[in-house]
Order: C-alpha cells, then structure tokens, then sequence
C-alpha cells in the first residue's frame, strides 16, 4: 500500500489523513455539483454577468441564506482544490524538501484566501440604494 | 499513468480540469473581495467579466467544471459500485454525453448577450422591405 493516496484507485483502509482525504474529495465533489450548478445558473441564467452589481450583491446578501450559500460554495471548493493541487504535487515532485516547501506554501495559499474570501463575505454591507450606483454595467438583453 | 485507452483521456482531463478550476477560483476570490472597496471600484471591476474575451473563457470554464463534475461521478460510482468497473468505458462515454449536452444551454446563456446582433440577425421585415 502507498504512503500517500492518489485521490483515486481502490478504498483506502486504514485510517489517517489519506483516508479521510479520500473520502473528503468524494463527499465534498457530490456536494459542490449542486452548490455550483446553483451559483452558475443565479450567475449566468437568471442574471446576466453584466448585472451582478453591488445592487444585486445588496439584494442577495440582505438574505443571510445566501451569504451561508456563498460561504460553503468558498469552503468546499477551496479546501476540495487545494487538496487536489497537493496531491498533484504529490505526483510529479521528487524531492522530499521541496516537497514540504510546496505543501507548507499550499497552506498558507489554503489559510490566505480562505480568510480573504471569509472577510469579503462577512464585512460585506449594503449601502442606501442612492449610493448603489447602477443596476447593470451594460443594457440588459432580456 | 495508463497509456492509451478512455481511463488515461478521464484521469488526464479530470487533473488538468480541477487545476484550471482552482486557478480560476483564486483569481475569482481576488475579484470578488473587490466588494469591500464599495460599489463604485466593484461596477467597475465587473466590467471586465462582459467582454466577449473573458466571457468566451468563462465558458471554457464552465466546460472545465462540466467535465470535471460528471466525470467525478463517475469516478464515485467506480469506488463504491464495483460492477461499475465493467461499464466503464460506457460510463465516460455518458459523462461526456451529458457535458456536451449541458454545455450547449450554457454556451447560449453565457455568450447570448454579447451575441445578440448574431441571434437577432435583421430580417428583411424588419427593415422594411
């Protein structure tokens, strides 16, 4: 049995970090194909790109099941990446030093946008709707 | 990796999908934190994402996750179904099936705005004669 898990291939058995990533990456995946098809279609079906504004973020955000939404959509596909990229490293790095330097730099990448998209989530706040500025940053077509 | 057959074309596309989508959500964390700068820096940073470029690189994207969703159940369905192994050529054929045919609808929705002197192309009505 390998030392580290490919992320594919036969259950693992056993126990530890590999382990749980294994089944990490599948839960994490079943959940994330529902949390992005939603995002994707509120983004780019039901509003155009051009009208997601500060106004539109406002509206969604007034509601906190969005910021939740929003907040899980962030976590899931950033811990579900990251731990793909370090696999991925896993892989083609042969050198046991920098091998750690990559994976110490993978979770401080990890830790900083995490907190940079936590923070946005958290501290975001609707302004008057004078100061929202426009609706959509071009005429919408539909 | 395995040489030749539909497993290596899904594990090397599965690979190279998940990291085009990470960088992206990198890049979208970025932007997006655009929000604590107020509605003026942000209207303005969205600006960016209505350019045909970037919405023509959205919809790589999208087939990216496409891609990388179903192929991902297929995967789950390999571990935890072991007759699946048996179907599995017929099983990427279905991801592939599914992602192409969700990418159609997606490509329309995504690239409709910019398009629309294309898809409301002037008729002869319509100018009058």
């Amino acid at each position: 049995m390998s030392r580290i898990s490919t992320g594919f291939g036969p259950r693992p058995a056993g126990g530890g970090f590999e382990t749980f990533s294994w089944y990490f990456f599948r839960i994490s995946g079943v959940v994330l194909i529902f949390l992005v098809i939603i995002h994707l279609i509120v983004m780019h079906v039901t509003t155009d790109v051009r009208c997601t504004t500060y106004m539109f973020v406002s509206m969604r955000y007034s509601n906190p099941f969005w910021r939740l939404f929003d907040w899980l959509l962030l976590t899931l596909a950033l811990t579900h990446g990251m731990n793909g990229l370090r696999l991925v490293i896993d892989d083609y790095v042969r050198s046991a030093s920098a091998r750690i330097w990559l994976q110490s730099a993978i979770g401080v990448l990890l830790l900083v946008f995490f907190m940079l998209g936590t923070i946005t989530l958290v501290t975001f706040q609707p302004v008057p709707a004078a100061q929202q500025g426009v609706q959509c940053v071009a005429p919408p077509t539909k | 990796m395995y040489k030749g057959q539909s497993g290596m074309w899904s594990w090397l596309f599965h690979r190279v999908s998940g990291l085009a989508i990470l960088l992206f959500l990198l890049i979208h964390i970025v932007d997006i934190s655009m929000l604590g700068f107020g509605p003026v820096v942000y209207n303005n940073s969205i600006v960016l994402f209505d350019q045909w470029i970037v919405r023509l690189l959205s919809l790589a994207l999208i087939a990216a996750i496409l891609f990388h969703a179903f192929n991902g159940i297929r995967i789950i369905l390999i571990d935890f179904w072991p007759k699946a192994v048996k179907y599995q050529k017929v099983l990427f054929a279905i991801a592939m099936v599914v992602t192409i045919a969700l990418f159609i609808p997606a490509a329309y929705f995504v690239m409709g705005p910019v398009l629309s002197w294309f898809i409301n192309v002037p008729t002869t009505a319509s100018v009058g004669h």
